[in-house]
């Protein structure tokens, strides 16, 4: 689990979060949605201590990671796997060593083990003999399942992803969905995915909040979002015309 | 303000070198990262100071051979030029400046573009020290093995001298090498070594510093790589300065 409280970050005179406070489960896909610009790469960034934040509390489990030193953040972030928006594969290593390069440093297991463990992930999100290739031979949506591949090489208990299904298909999104909410609930881990992709949402938002100018202005689950008095949250989710239309015609239905 | 943004800079860099300067976080990785990283750093730099310093060497020598023009000053003297050129300043400092464009850049772009598609950020949530494993092989295997290179580039140098001579005639050869005989000081190569040794660290912790902190896209890593270059070079600059001061006056 973890417990966001009172979080605040300011870059400059600009504050772009404000008193943020949200609590993730484990077993859950946990969705952070908002417009471009709205605070939600920076909250997930202070959520993994990649950016420090002001004031507030960041808790995983019963341990406060924002109070820890770097030697304690190396410990806990040992329990994190994290997919970039561009999927962050290292250039110089295949596909194989990309995944392995974890364990390489944080683990004593031999070369088969390892073997064996990169193929079970690789297997784990639908990839097959694609050990020797590089990122740059990789499709986008590949590349993407290799990053998930890597972010779980060694069962992380907490899964960070970064606007998933940036410049990914709508068949290839949810596929990397379907992946990402699989993995969540088989390994029970607690995952936050951010997304302004509102198919994700109702695909796997099993907890969803909803970032407007770097305040949490709306908590709820998927089922609840369509009906939400928001004003805000409406607009976002009801910005394009097919979203419109969708809720013209549940009003009239209701009617 | 420019004090502001110096000391910005001058505090960034030191604290970067706090993180690279730890205990790496395994040791077999790291020594695989050295080894690949003297083969990229210094061996693959071995043909183009092969070829600056040979035509150089016949360069210096041409040069002195056509300015002596008193019959009372010896033509072994050309040696002893072309020597003492090539040793106090073209094979370190000269070498160095070069490097720092050949090196500097393919360091700060290489980190820069890491940084940028968060490669850098993978690896910190990952809980790997991102500085120690990228950054301190590479100044590790440029400082402890450029200083060779400076040695190899003072050979050569030599050699292209040699060269020119046997092809113009414009000394005899015997005079030549009477020349590089000549008062020769061990200290010189030493000192030269040295010099070599402090503008490696320079070029490749510079060059790191402005990688590892770029920003803004392709155009970013460009900024930065251009940035590693004018400093590092600024800087060796100074330190030959200094250096000279120390172990020369």
């Amino acid at each position: 689990m973890i417990r966001v409280e009172k979080l605040n970050k300011f870059f400059g005179e600009k504050q772009v979060l404000k008193d943020v406070s949200i609590e993730y489960q484990p077993g859950k896909c946990s969705l952070v949605i908002g417009a471009s610009g709205s605070g939600k790469t920076v909250l997930l960034k202070s959520l993994v201590g990649l950016l420090p934040i002001d004031s507030g509390e960041i808790w995983y489990d019963d341990i406060l990671f924002s109070s820890l030193g770097e030697k304690e953040i190396k410990n806990i972030r040992k329990e994190i796997g994290m997919l970039f928006q561009g999927s962050a594969l290292f250039d110089f290593a295949s596909v194989e060593e990309n995944i392995r390069f974890p364990m390489d440093f944080f683990t004593e297991w031999s070369k088969e083990e390892k073997l064996e463990r990169v193929n079970f992930c690789l297997k784990r999100v639908n990839l097959i003999n694609v050990n020797k290739l590089f990122p740059n031979e990789l499709s986008g949506g590949m590349q993407k399942r290799v990053g998930i591949a890597r972010a779980i090489a060694l069962n992380p208990k907490y899964l960070f992803c970064d606007e998933p299904n940036s410049g990914l298909d709508p068949h290839t999104s949810i596929l990397i969905d379907q992946l990402i909410a699989e993995i969540t609930k088989e390994y029970n881990i607690t995952t936050i995915v951010n997304t302004h992709d509102m198919n994700s949402v109702m695909e796997i938002g099993d907890q969803v909040s909803f970032i407007h100018k770097g305040e949490k202005v709306w908590e709820g689950s998927r089922n609840d979002i369509l009906t939400s008095n928001s004003a805000e949250l409406n607009e976002f989710v009801f910005a394009n015309n097919m979203a419109k239309r969708v809720k013209e015609m549940m009003q009239q239905a209701s009617r | 303000m420019i004090m502001k943004n110096a000391l910005d800079i001058l505090g960034r860099y030191v604290l970067l070198m706090r993180k690279v300067f730890t205990k790496p976080d395994k040791s077999s990785i790291f020594w695989k990262q050295f080894f690949t990283d003297v083969e990229k750093l210094v061996l693959n730099s071995i043909p183009i100071v092969a070829v600056i310093s040979v035509f150089i060497g016949a360069v210096i020598v041409i040069q002195t051979a056509s300015n002596i023009e008193s019959p009372f000053i010896p033509k072994m003297y050309v040696g002893y030029m072309a020597r003492e050129s090539l040793v106090l300043e073209f094979c370190s400092t000269m070498i160095a400046l070069i490097l720092a464009g050949k090196v500097g850049s393919n360091i700060s772009s290489e980190i820069g573009s890491m940084r940028i598609t968060e490669q850098i950020d993978a690896m910190e949530i990952m809980g790997i020290n991102s500085a120690n494993y990228l950054v301190l092989p590479k100044i590790l295997a440029a400082t402890i093995f450029n200083p060779f290179l400076m040695l190899m580039s003072f050979m050569i140098g030599l050699l292209g001298g040699a060269m020119i001579i046997f092809i113009t005639g414009i000394v005899t050869m015997s005079q030549y090498v009477d020349g590089l005989h000549y008062a020769f000081r061990s200290y010189y190569i030493f000192y030269s070594m040295t010099k070599m040794a402090v503008f490696s660290f320079i070029i490749t912790s510079i060059s790191s510093f402005y990688g590892y902190y770029a920003s803004g896209g392709s155009l970013g890593v460009g900024s930065s790589s251009t940035k590693a270059i004018v400093a590092s070079s600024v800087l060796i600059l100074v330190a030959n300065l200094v250096i000279t001061h120390i172990m020369l006056v």
